[in-house]
């Protein structure tokens, strides 16, 4: 433990700006999966251990269609659209079938899949790990504010990610798509006998999960190098995030991510042998203060 | 008038021909009827799936451009070499069982340990009882070889060393920090046994050859993280004027492309141990020019007609540059196959007799060879140094070549020191 040095980044700007914006970053690109992953959750109660996945396919493709087009607003585009239809395909032919089949059975499917996507893309992009390389429009010096550094892309990551947010909250509480997934999420059976396809609004949810999986694998491609099973370790920290936002909340991933995000930018300076450990244990503090997370609803 | 031939005397006909065949073979060539029916059977458990199957995939191409040329010339006597590999997925105690089982069940007489170091000395425990031959090819730790507690009589190592690695870094570093005056040095290197071993090592070695130095920070990544934000924002608040790392691999791609849009490369010096490798090299697609990286494999070093040969080969066949487990492999093969030829036998005590001490010619070798140290059967010799990156081949095109006299030297005291001798 180092709170000296935790003490002095709080009185020095530089060192708050950078380590805030730090956490901001890694927080956000954690939001675009968890957000996938707790929309899930709430609308079809089945959880989707392969979300993971589908992050690495999204960064997988983007890669594609940046090396294709040299446009990263394709790659971006089309990686999302792409992972997005591969989920709606996952969810009607196989996911759909486990619905109501004991959690066991939903975790063997999805794990056959993990297996099964990381073999492809061996296959596919070979087992060597990859790296698209940052866009030319990235490539400048980053910002300097009160002493602390910007960098431009991960500004973008946090505009494009924050925008995404307000577009799924405003879908989810504001139209009549948003109104009727609510709706089939709290009661399935009234919402069908009142003429909606539940079978379409629940895969339209799973492909909107896949969607910002996806996208959250094309934005991080240009800093993370990809390999097969690299969705393995954000999977883990999805699961963290909505565990402590509350599962099924999409406002409760946000908050979530953003807090783990920034206990761990600050906790590397502080507890830096730590870092962690200090994750599981605010999980851990939330879990006790209240069960459901800090967005779940009591049941 | 002869007989007209019935189905029947056909019949008997062809069977006494096959029978006088078979005996006359057994009389006449039993060796090339043996050396027909039973090849050599190397097993080879390594890790071929996971984010680490690189190791495993460019391992095992090695050894198969190696037994190619073996078997080409004509094997031992005859008796070809055959490949069996396993995957233990990175797992310690699946590396030890498949070890156990390419021996016990798939008839392997001789082991080629293509594992990382926590496998290796699972493995290393299969191999004290089995008593068969065993050549390490991945594992850098030195107790392996270094700790006589650890160390097996048929087993031995044809890989690089941590220690040597540590004392020709640390010599390397030491005399940039002299010359460029960087006193403030951080580390971030991956946080487990390799990852802290090899960092403790260098940082003791640093200070022992430039005590100025000060270790003013120092932070630990996850193996296999994919956000480094959190550990460079910590580099930036500290700003030590040089940074030392152990990350590798898809790791350290990630953690250069990070730390390039931070511009952290224009205020502090990069000494990155496992940089200069094909596959990190020609990922990184903005490679900073001046990092600070140790020769891991390259063509161009040893700059040897051979070595050049060997790794344009490589990439020939397999559309790929050979990694550092690659020459490590092919080494072990170079061992093992003087050592068949010398004893004309697979058994483990007489190859291991024969591989002790023994120096073959070979380009990966500083000076053209490399020799298996009887003591602790581990190599020496082999080509170290350590350079700065271009953007473009030969991506380090000059080399400080480690010095194999002080490396012993310093070994030496590192053993007594740790009570291995």
């Amino acid at each position: 433990m180092d709170f000296q040095a935790l003490v002095s980044c709080f009185s020095s700007a530089s060192c708050v700006v950078t380590q805030t914006t730090g956490g901001l970053i890694s927080g956000m690109l954690l939001f675009l999966v968890a957000a996938g992953l707790s929309l899930i959750f709430g609308t079809l109660k089945v959880t989707n251990f392969m979300h993971g996945s589908l992050y690495m396919l999204g960064a997988y493709f983007a890669y594609t269609l940046y090396n294709l087009t040299g446009s990263y607003t394709i790659a971006v585009v089309g990686a999302a659209l792409g992972v997005g239809l591969f989920a709606l395909i996952f969810e009607r032919f196989f996911m759909s079938r486990v619905y109501n089949a004991d959690v066991l059975m939903q975790l063997l499917v999805c794990y056959g899949f993990i297996l099964i996507l990381d073999d492809a893309v061996k296959i596919i992009w070979g087992p060597e790990f990859l790296s698209m390389g940052m866009p030319a429009a990235f490539k400048r010096p980053p910002i300097l504010l009160a002493g602390g550094v910007l960098p431009v892309f991960y500004l973008f990551l946090i505009a494009i990610t924050l925008a995404v947010a307000g577009a799924l909250a405003f879908v989810l509480t504001k139209t009549r798509a948003g109104k009727i997934v609510r709706a089939a999420a709290i009661n399935p059976t009234m919402t069908s006998a009142l003429g909606i396809n539940t079978a379409l609004v629940f895969g339209g949810v799973f492909a909107l999960g896949g969607l910002l999986a996806g996208l959250a694998g094309a934005l991080a491609v240009p800093v993370r190098s990809m390999v097969a099973g690299m969705g393995f370790s954000i999977l883990i920290e999805s699961f963290i995030v909505t565990v402590i936002g509350g599962m099924g909340s999409v406002a409760g991933a946000l908050v979530g991510a953003l807090l783990i995000g920034l206990v761990r930018s600050f906790g590397t300076i502080g507890f830096p042998l730590f870092t962690e450990g200090i994750m599981f244990l605010f999980m851990t503090a939330v879990l006790i203060a209240k069960p459901s997370g800090l967005f779940g609803k009591d049941r | 008038m002869s007989e007209k031939p019935t189905p029947l005397r056909k019949r008997r006909g062809f069977i006494k021909a096959a029978g006088a065949l078979t005996a006359a073979s057994g009389l006449g060539f039993p060796f090339i009827s043996r050396a027909e029916d039973k090849p050599i059977r190397v097993g080879v458990p390594t890790i071929l799936s996971g984010r680490v199957a690189q190791l495993g995939i460019s391992s095992t191409n090695a050894i198969q451009v190696e037994v190619d040329k073996f078997n080409a010339a004509g094997g031992l006597n005859g008796r070809k070499i055959e490949i069996i590999k396993r995957d233990s997925k990175g797992k310690p105690d699946e590396a030890a069982n498949n070890a156990r089982q390419l021996v016990n069940s798939d008839g392997c007489e001789i082991i080629i340990n293509a594992e990382s170091s926590a496998g290796a000395f699972a493995v290393q425990e299969v191999i004290r009882e089995l008593k068969v031959l065993c050549i390490h090819t991945c594992s850098e730790t030195s107790a392996l070889s270094a700790d006589p507690k650890i160390r097996v009589p048929t087993a031995f190592r044809a890989c690089r060393q941590g220690i040597h690695d540590a004392i020709v870094s640390a010599a390397y570093a030491g005399n940039v920090a002299k010359a460029k005056g960087l006193k403030t040095w951080m580390s971030c290197s991956p946080d487990y046994a390799y990852g802290r071993d090899n960092t403790g090592l260098f940082i003791e070695y640093l200070k022992k050859f430039h005590p100025e130095v000060e270790v003013v920070g120092e932070t630990w990544p996850k193996l296999f993280q994919a956000d480094y934000t959190e550990n460079i924002t910590k580099i930036l608040q500290v700003k030590p004027q040089a940074l030392y790392s152990a990350l590798w691999a898809g790791d350290l791609v990630s953690f250069i492309d990070q730390s390039a849009i931070y511009d952290l490369f224009s205020q502090t010096s990069l000494f990155a141990i496992n940089m200069a490798d094909y596959t990190t090299l020609t990922a990184v697609k903005s490679l900073p020019e001046g990092i600070h990286s140790a020769t891991r494999y390259l063509k161009t070093y040893p700059a040897s007609a051979e070595n050049a040969a060997w790794g344009d080969g490589y990439k020939a066949k397999f559309g790929d540059y050979p990694t550092n487990w690659s020459w490590e492999n092919a080494l072990a093969v170079n061992f093992l196959t003087t050592a068949l030829k010398k004893t004309n036998s697979t058994d483990g005590t007489k190859l291991a007799d024969a591989i002790r001490g023994m120096k073959i010619k070979s380009p990966f070798g500083a000076d053209g060879s490399i020799t298996m140290r009887a003591d602790d059967q581990t190599v020496i010799g082999y080509a170290l140094g350590w350079g700065t990156t271009i953007p473009k081949e030969p991506y380090v095109p000059k080399i400080t070549p480690g010095d194999w006299k002080s490396i012993l030297e310093h070994e030496a005291e590192w053993k007594k020191k740790m009570g291995f001798a």
